[in-house]
C-alpha cells in the first residue's frame, strides 16, 4: 500500500530524466529530485535558488538555503549565479507548487481575495516566477481540490500560459517555456499543445475523468487515450521510505 | 500595449539615482579603522527612525539574529524593509515594538510571512492582512537584481521575468524593448538600502568578513547598503584575512560596525557550524497562534530580555547549542 504523497512523488521522480538539470524548493519537489538521484537518474543535477548547486543530499533540506544544500555540493553560490544559470536556458526543469492554479497552469503564491484587502496573504513569488519564467518546463505538484483549480487565479504570481497560446511570448517571456506536467492526488495533468489549456494525462488507479473534473474549477481537457498512472514500484517505495525521507516529514508517517 | 502595462503600480520606496548614492559613497573612507562595537552601539549609531533596512542570509539560514533582536529592542519604527527571501527574520520585525509599534511600515515583497517548509507566520499574516504596511511586490532574483543594480552603480537592471504577470504590475518595475534585439524586458531599479544587518562567519576589526557556504545575494547587499552591520561567529587577525584574499566575502569598506556575536544567527542554520533549531522556531510559531500566548512568549524572549547572550542563555545555553553543532557537523 502508498498514499496519496508517495504517489505523487514516485510520479515526479519519473519525470526527471538522467542527465537533466532541475530547480527545486522544500517538501515534495525535493523528495521527487532525490528519489529520482537514488533510482534511475543518478545524473540528476538538483539546484536551490539560495546558491546550492549540487549537493549530495543528506536529508531532506528544512529550507532551499539550509546546509544540506550544499553538503558535498560541486558549489556553495549566489541566488544570481542560480537563477541567471536558468535565464540562460540551462535548466531543464523547475519545481513548485501553489495555493491556485488556473487551466493554463499560472500560479497563485500571492494573496487569495482582492489585492489591497486580501482575505489571506501567501509569501509571494519567491523565486517562483523567475523559475517558471526562465526553465524550459514547469512542474507542478499540488493537491487537487476545487478550491486550488480555479477558473481565474485570484493574483498571478507566476506565469503558466498566461492567456493562451503565444501569450507568454507575446509578453516577452523567454520563448519555448511553460508548464509541462501538473502532479496531484488524483491525476496527471499535460497542457494541450493548440490551446495550452490543461488535459488529463493519466488517472491514478481507481480514479475517473468524471471525478478529476468535479474537482476542478474549470473544463478540463484529456488526451486521446488516458492512461493509469503506473503506481509506486516496491523498489521507489522501499526508497523513499527508508532514504529520502525515513522520519516522513513529507510522506506522513 | 498601453503605457500601463508598462509600468507597474506598485511605490518606490527608495532612490534609484547612482549620482546621489556616488555622493553618499564617496564619503565612506576605506582607511582600515577598528569598527569592533557592541550590539546595542551599533545599532544605536547605524539604525534610525525611517530608515530602509535590508537583511542579509536567507531567511532562517546566515541571518544577524542578535542585530535584528536589537532593532526590535531599540524601537526603530518606520522603516522600509526588503522582504527578499525572508522568513525568521521577517517574523521577528513582525513582532513590532514593546509599546504595539510597527517596526516597519513599507515593504518590498519577494518572499515573506513564510518559513518554508514550517508553515506561515500568524504574527508576519495579522501584520500584512491589516493594511497597515505599504507594499511592492517583486520576485527573489528581481529584488537581487535590484542590489545588483546598487552594487554595480547603474540606475537599473534588465531582467526577463514578471513579464505578463500581476507581480509586474503590483511592482515597481518597468518594461522596456532592448536596444538591441527588440525584445521585452523587465527593468529593476537600484535599491540602495540606508543599512544593511549582515551575519558572517569571521571578520578582523576592519570589517573584512569570509562567509562560508552560499552568499545568496549578500555580495551585492554589502556593497549596495549606504551602512553596514556586520556581525561575526568570530573576529579573526588582519593578517589570516590577509593569507587568503579569496576567502573575502566583503571587503572592509563596505562595513561601518563590526560586533562579536558567536552563535549570532541562532535559531537560524549557520554554515558548518551549527544547525537551525527547530524546536524553538516551532515553539516561535506556535506562540504566534494565540495573541495572549504570544505576548507572554515575546516578554520572555525578546522585549524582557536584555541582551543576545541571555537569550541563547534562555533557549538552552552551551548544552543546545553544542547540540545543534552536532547536528551541523555529523
Amino acid at each position: 500500500m502508498y498514499n496519496a504523497m508517495e504517489l505523487m512523488i514516485c510520479v515526479a521522480s519519473r519525470l526527471l530524466e538522467d542527465g537533466a538539470t532541475v530547480g527545486v524548493g522544500t517538501g515534495a519537489p525535493c523528495a521527487a529530485a532525490m528519489l529520482a538521484q537514488k533510482t534511475h537518474a543518478p545524473g540528476l543535477l538538483v539546484a536551490f535558488e539560495a546558491g546550492g548547486l549540487a549537493p549530495m543530499l543528506p536529508a531532506m533540506p528544512i529550507s532551499v538555503g539550509d546546509s544540506r544544500t550544499t553538503h558535498r555540493a560541486l558549489m556553495a553560490t549566489s541566488m544570481c549565479d542560480i537563477m541567471e544559470a536558468c535565464q540562460r536556458g540551462v535548466m531543464d526543469y523547475a519545481f513548485l507548487g501553489g495555493a491556485q492554479i488556473d487551466a493554463y497552469g499560472n500560479l497563485n503564491s500571492t494573496v487569495i481575495g482582492d489585492y489591497k484587502e486580501p482575505r489571506v496573504r501567501f509569501p509571494g513569488s519567491g523565486g517562483a516566477n523567475d523559475f517558471a519564467s526562465f526553465c524550459w518546463r514547469t512542474l507542478i505538484i499540488t493537491q487537487h481540490d476545487r478550491r486550488r483549480f480555479v477558473e481565474e487565479v485570484d493574483f498571478l504570481t507566476t506565469p503558466g500560459f498566461l492567456t493562451g497560446p503565444g501569450a507568454r511570448e507575446a509578453a516577452g517571456l523567454p520563448s519555448g517555456g511553460g508548464p509541462y506536467r501538473v502532479i496531484t492526488d488524483l491525476a496527471v495533468m499535460s497542457f494541450d499543445e493548440d490551446t495550452c489549456r490543461m488535459q488529463v494525462e493519466s488517472l491514478h488507479p481507481g480514479e475517473t475523468f468524471e471525478e478529476v473534473q468535479r474537482n476542478t474549477g474549470f473544463e478540463l481537457g484529456q488526451v486521446a487515450n488516458v492512461a493509469e498512472t503506473v503506481p509506486p514500484s516496491e523498489e521507489e517505495l522501499c526508497i523513499l521510505r527508508d532514504e529520502v525521507d525515513p522520519d516522513g516529514l513529507i510522506i506522513g508517517r | 500595449m498601453t503605457s500601463s502595462e508598462n509600468t507597474g503600480r506598485g511605490p518606490l520606496f527608495t532612490d534609484p539615482d547612482p549620482d546621489v548614492a556616488r555622493a553618499f559613497f564617496r564619503e565612506k573612507k576605506g582607511a582600515l579603522t577598528d569598527k569592533l562595537m557592541s550590539v546595542p552601539d551599533a545599532v544605536a549609531r547605524f539604525v534610525h527612525d525611517g530608515d530602509y533596512l535590508a537583511s542579509g542570509g536567507f531567511g532562517g539560514n546566515r541571518i544577524a539574529t542578535a542585530l535584528l533582536h536589537e532593532v526590535v529592542r531599540q524601537e526603530r519604527t518606520d522603516l522600509g524593509f526588503a522582504g527578499h527571501t525572508t522568513t525568521h527574520d521577517f517574523q521577528i520585525l513582525a513582532a513590532g515594538t514593546r509599546t504595539g509599534k510597527l517596526i516597519f511600515s513599507r515593504l518590498d515583497a519577494a518572499y515573506i510571512l513564510g518559513l518554508e517548509a514550517r508553515g506561515l507566520s500568524a504574527q508576519a499574516r495579522r501584520l500584512m492582512e491589516s493594511g497597515e504596511v505599504e507594499v511592492c511586490e517583486w520576485t527573489n532574483y528581481a529584488l537581487a537584481c535590484r542590489f545588483r543594480a546598487a552594487a554595480t552603480g547603474v540606475p537599473f537592471v534588465p531582467v526577463r521575468s514578471m513579464l505578463g504577470t500581476d507581480t509586474f504590475r503590483e511592482s515597481a518595475a518597468k518594461k522596456i524593448a532592448c536596444p538591441f534585439t527588440g525584445k521585452s524586458l523587465t527593468v529593476v531599479p537600484a535599491l540602495y538600502p540606508d543599512v544593511a544587518l549582515i551575519h558572517v562567519h569571521e571578520s578582523d576589526l576592519f570589517g573584512n568578513c569570509r562567509i562560508r557556504g552560499i552568499t545568496v545575494a549578500d555580495w551585492d547587499l554589502s556593497r549596495a547598503s549606504k551602512r553596514v552591520i556586520v556581525s561575526a561567529e568570530r573576529i579573526v587577525s588582519t593578517d589570516e584575512i590577509r593569507s587568503d584574499p579569496n576567502a573575502t566575502a566583503i571587503p572592509a569598506f563596505c562595513v561601518d560596525a563590526v560586533c562579536h556575536v558567536p552563535y549570532g544567527s541562532y535559531p537560524g542554520n549557520m554554515a558548518g557550524e551549527y544547525f537551525s533549531d527547530e524546536v524553538h522556531l516551532k515553539a516561535w510559531l506556535d506562540a504566534e497562534q494565540d495573541v495572549a500566548a504570544y505576548r507572554v512568549f515575546l516578554d520572555k524572549y525578546l522585549y524582557g530580555v536584555d541582551c543576545f547572550e541571555s537569550y541563547l542563555e534562555i533557549c538552552g545555553g552551551e548544552e543546545r547549542l553544542a547540540e545543534l553543532r552536532r547536528l551541523e557537523n555529523n
